[in-house]
C-alpha cells in the first residue's frame, strides 16, 4: 500500500476509533449521562449516535481528499504489479 | 394480523421484480469466463460499486430488523446502525486498499499472495462457507417477512421464492449483473426511505387510543368487589364472568384476569394494575392481546378462531401516541430536529410479551400495552440484547461491548463485502468506491431512527411480527410506496443473497476445490463447478431461513459479525503490518477464530432460548456475544503460531 495513505489512514482509524469507543463505554458505564439533552432539547444518545455516523462520512471524504494526489500513483503501481 | 394482497401493490412488485431479473439475463450473458463471473472482469466503475456496497449491505438485516427493532424498543435499533457503519471505517481506512492489490477472485487470495499455502486456501475457503451461511439465515427470514404483507403468503413461502428466484440469478449471472442490480437497488432503497422518512415528518405526530384499524384500546378502573361479587358487571363491561386462574394462568393471578362473556362465552384477558388512591377503585384493567396455537393448529387470537379475511378475528393494529407535550392532540408538520424533541417529551405505547404456558404443553401469548415515555424511548438499553446497558451485573456489560466490538470488526472481514473489491479496475477505485459505499449506507442509517420511531407512531404495527414494521408502517402511508418499497427491498434481499452465494460457490469452486484440493478445472468447468456450488447453498439457505424465521434479522447478522470477525479480521489485519506472519499462523488463527466464535455462539443463553428452546439460565458460557474473547484469541493464535514457525519456514527457505 502507498505508504502515505496507510499512515493517513491509520491515523483517522484512531481519531474515529477513540470516539466510537467513547459512545460505547458510555453506555455500558454511565448510561444516565445518553439521557441529558445538551443541546436544542435531544439527548446526547441521539447527538452523539447521529455523529458517529456523519462523522464517519466526513473522515471518509477526508482520507479521499488526503490520498487523492497518491492516486494516481497508486492507480499506476497498481495496475504493474502481477496478481497474486 | 391478516394480511391480503392488493392488486396493484402486487403489479408493481412483480414488474419491479421481472426488470431485476431480465436486467440480470442480459448482463449475465456477457460474463462467461470465470474473471468474468466471480469479478465482472475487474471493470466495474467506482461509483457504481459504491453504490453496489450499500446494496449488498443494506439488507433484509438493515431494512427490516433495525426498523422493527427501533420501533418495538425505541433507540436500540439505532445502535445497529451505528455498529454497522463504524464497521466501513475499518474496511475503507485499514482493509480496502491492500486487499485489493493482493487478491484476486476471493480474500483468501489477498491472505495467501505471499505463501501459495493449500492450507491458508483452505481454511479461508471454509470460513467464507460458514460465515456466508451465518449471514444467508437473516437474509431469507427477511425475505419471508417481506412476502407475507405484500402477497398474503406464509412466511415459507416467500423464503421459497426467494431461495428460488436467487439460484436462478446466480445460475444464469454472476458479478456483473448482481453489481448492476445492487447498484440499482441500493440507490432506490436511500431513495424511497428518504421519501418515506420525508413522509414521516409531514405526518407529524397525533394522539390516539389506538392502530389505523379502529380499533380502541379499553382501560377502566375497578374495585377488587367487583370480581368476585358475581353479578355480572365488571367496569364497564356488562354479562361476564371472572374464570379462575389455572391451566397455566395461576402463574399470573397477580397480573391477569380473564372475563367470559355469559353470552358469547368470547374470554378476553385483561391486565391489572394496582391503585395507590385510598377511596374508590383499586384496580385498573387494561385490554390485552393474545395469541395462542392448539394443538391441532389451529390459531385462536383474543379468544377467537383467527380468520383469514378482512373482517373476521385478528390482532388489532398497534403502536400510537398517547400524550403530547403541553396537552397537544395533534402536532402537524415537523422539522428534523422538533420530530425528536417532541417525541422526548411525548407518552408512546410500547407493546410487551410474555409466555403462558399450558398443561399440555401449547402456549397462549399474552400481549400488553406499556405506556412509556418519550426519554426512554430515546435512550438506549430497553431491548434484551442491551439490557447490558442498564444492568450492573459484568457480564451483562460485557456482552454489550463485546456485541459493538464484533460489529465494528464484522463488515471488514464480510466475504461478500471482500469480493467486491476485485470488480474495480485498481486501489484507488476500491478507495473512492469504499467512500461512496459509506456515504450511502450513513445515510440510509440516519434515516432508519426516524422510520423506526415512525413506525412505533403509525398505527399500523402487527404485535407478533417485529419484522414487519417498515413494510407496514409504508402500507399505512400509500399503496404505491408500500408496493415501491417492498419490491426494493425484496430485490435488495435478492441482491444480497445472491452476492452471499457467489462468495460462497467462488469460496467452493477457487479456493477448495481449484487451490486446496488441486482439482484442474477449464474456465467453463470453474463456472459450472460455480453455479452446482450455487444451488447447494441456496438450498441449505431456503432450509435454514424457514427453521430460524421467528428470530430478528438483525440479531442474527450480530452471530455473522462475531463469527467473520473472529475468523477474518485477525490474518488480514496481520499480513498487512506485521512481516513476521507465517502461514501456519494465518491458517491457525483463521480456525481458532472460526471455532471458538461458533462454539461460543451455540453454548450461549441467546442460543438456549432462542434456538434450542431451552432456559437461557442453564448456558455453559456466561454471555451470548463471543467477539470480545474470541477476536483477540484470534490474533493471539495468529501471533503465538507465527513466533513458533518463523524459524522453520527461514529453514525450509
Amino acid at each position: 500500500m502507498n505508504s502515505r495513505n496507510s499512515r493517513n489512514g491509520l491515523i483517522l482509524f484512531a481519531v474515529y476509533l477513540l470516539f466510537y469507543g467513547g459512545f460505547v463505554f458510555i453506555n455500558a458505564f454511565d448510561p444516565a449521562s445518553m439521557e441529558r439533552t445538551p443541546i436544542a432539547g435531544l439527548n446526547l444518545a441521539v447527538l452523539y449516535g447521529f455523529g458517529l455516523i456523519i462523522g464517519a462520512v466526513v473522515l471518509s471524504a477526508i482520507y479521499g481528499v488526503l490520498c487523492g494526489d497518491a492516486s494516481g500513483n497508486s492507480s499506476a503501481s497498481d495496475q504493474q504489479e502481477p496478481k497474486a | 394480523m391478516i394480511y391480503e394482497s392488493s392488486i396493484l401493490a402486487v403489479t408493481i412488485f412483480l414488474a419491479f421484480v421481472g426488470f431485476t431479473l431480465g436486467l440480470s439475463f442480459w448482463l449475465g450473458g456477457k460474463a462467461k469466463s470465470s474473471e468474468g463471473y466471480f469479478a465482472a472482469h475487474g471493470q466495474i466503475p467506482w461509483f457504481v460499486n459504491g453504490i453496489a456496497f450499500a446494496g449488498d449491505y443494506l439488507s433484509a438485516a438493515s431494512f427490516l430488523g433495525i426498523c422493527g427493532m427501533i420501533a418495538f424498543y425505541g433507540y436500540d435499533g439505532f445502535l445497529y446502525s451505528i455498529g454497522y457503519l463504524a464497521g466501513w471505517i475499518v474496511a475503507l481506512f485499514v482493509v480496502a486498499e491492500p486487499m485489493k492489490r493482493l487478491g484476486r477472485f476471493t480474500f483468501a487470495d489477498a491472505l495467501d499472495s505471499q505463501f501459495n499455502s493449500k492450507g491458508i486456501k483452505l481454511a479461508a475457503g471454509i470460513s467464507t462457507l460458514v460465515v456466508s451461511v451465518f449471514y444467508l439465515i437473516p437474509q431469507m427470514v427477511g425475505a419471508g417477512a417481506l412476502v407475507t404483507p405484500l402477497l398474503g403468503f406464509p412466511q415459507w413461502v416467500g423464503v421459497v421464492m426467494v431461495g428460488a428466484v436467487v439460484i436462478l440469478i446466480v445460475v444464469t449471472a454472476g458479478m456483473l449483473s448482481t453489481t448492476w442490480v445492487q447498484f440499482l437497488k441500493g440507490a432506490l432503497l436511500v431513495v424511497f426511505s428518504a421519501i418515506l422518512t420525508w413522509m414521516i415528518l409531514q405526518r407529524g405526530f397525533k394522539v390516539e387510543k389506538g392502530g389505523n384499524d379502529g380499533h380502541e384500546f379499553q382501560t377502566f378502573r375497578i374495585t377488587t368487589d367487583d370480581l368476585t361479587n358475581g353479578d355480572g358487571k365488571v367496569g364497564s363491561l356488562e354479562k361476564v364472568d371472572v374464570v379462575p386462574a389455572d391451566n397455566g394462568w395461576e402463574k399470573f393471578d397477580k397480573k391477569y384476569v380473564r372475563l367470559q362473556n355469559r353470552e358469547t362465552q368470547l374470554i378476553t384477558v385483561w391486565m391489572m394494575k394496582e391503585l395507590t388512591e385510598k377511596d374508590g377503585p383499586n384496580l385498573e384493567l387494561t385490554e390485552v392481546q393474545t395469541l395462542s396455537k392448539a394443538k391441532d393448529g389451529t390459531i385462536f387470537v383474543n379468544g377467537q378462531k383467527k380468520g383469514d379475511k378482512k373482517g373476521e378475528p385478528e390482532l388489532f393494529a398497534v403502536g400510537h401516541v398517547v400524550e403530547l407535550p403541553d396537552g397537544k392532540t395533534e402536532t402537524g408538520p415537523l422539522s428534523a430536529i422538533d420530530f425528536f424533541r417532541t417525541l422526548q417529551q411525548s407518552k408512546v405505547v410500547l407493546w410487551r410479551n410474555e409466555k403462558v404456558v399450558h398443561a399440555d404443553k401449547t402456549e397462549t401469548t399474552v400481549y400488553y400495552p406499556k405506556i412509556t415515555t418519550g426519554a426512554e424511548v430515546l435512550r438506549p438499553g430497553e431491548h434484551p440484547t442491551f439490557k447490558g446497558i442498564r444492568s450492573e451485573k459484568m457480564f451483562d456489560k460485557v456482552n454489550f461491548l463485546s456485541l459493538m466490538l464484533a460489529l465494528f470488526c464484522g463488515t471488514a472481514s464480510l466475504p461478500h463485502i471482500l469480493i467486491r473489491y476485485y470488480t474495480v479496475k485498481d486501489a484507488s477505485s476500491a478507495r473512492k468506491s469504499t467512500i461512496v459505499g459509506i456515504t450511502s449506507i450513513g445515510l440510509f442509517y440516519v434515516l432508519t431512527l426516524y422510520l423506526g420511531l415512525g413506525a412505533m407512531t403509525s398505527g399500523t404495527l402487527d404485535v407478533s411480527e417485529e419484522n414487519m414494521a417498515a413494510p407496514l408502517l409504508a402500507k399505512g402511508m400509500n399503496t404505491w410506496l408500500f408496493a415501491a418499497i417492498s419490491a426494493i427491498a425484496f430485490t435488495t434481499v435478492l441482491g444480497t443473497v445472491s452476492g452471499l452465494i457467489l462468495a460462497a460457490a467462488g469460496a467452493v469452486t477457487h479456493d477448495l476445490l481449484g487451490s486446496a484440493f488441486g482439482v484442474k478445472m477449464t474456465d467453463t468447468e470453474k463456472v459450472r463447478v460455480a453455479k452446482m456450488s450455487s444451488v447447494v447453498v441456496g438450498a441449505i439457505a431456503i432450509v435454514l431461513g424457514i427453521l430460524f424465521q421467528k428470530m430478528n434479522p438483525t440479531f442474527l447478522v450480530g452471530w455473522a459479525f462475531s463469527v467473520a470477525a473472529s475468523a477474518n479480521l485477525p490474518s488480514l489485519v496481520m499480513i498487512l503490518f506485521w512481516p513476521k506472519v507465517t502461514k501456519q499462523g494465518i491458517v491457525a488463527a483463521i480456525v481458532v477464530g472460526m471455532v471458538s466464535s461458533m462454539t461460543w455462539i451455540l453454548l450461549s443463553g441467546e442460543a438456549y432460548s432462542k434456538v434450542y428452546g431451552l432456559d437461557a439460565a442453564a448456558a455453559i458460557v456466561p454471555f451470548s456475544q463471543p467477539g470480545i474473547l474470541t477476536i483477540p484469541l484470534g490474533f493471539l493464535t495468529l501471533v503465538v503460531v507465527s513466533l513458533l514457525t518463523t524459524g522453520r519456514q527461514q529453514t525450509a527457505a
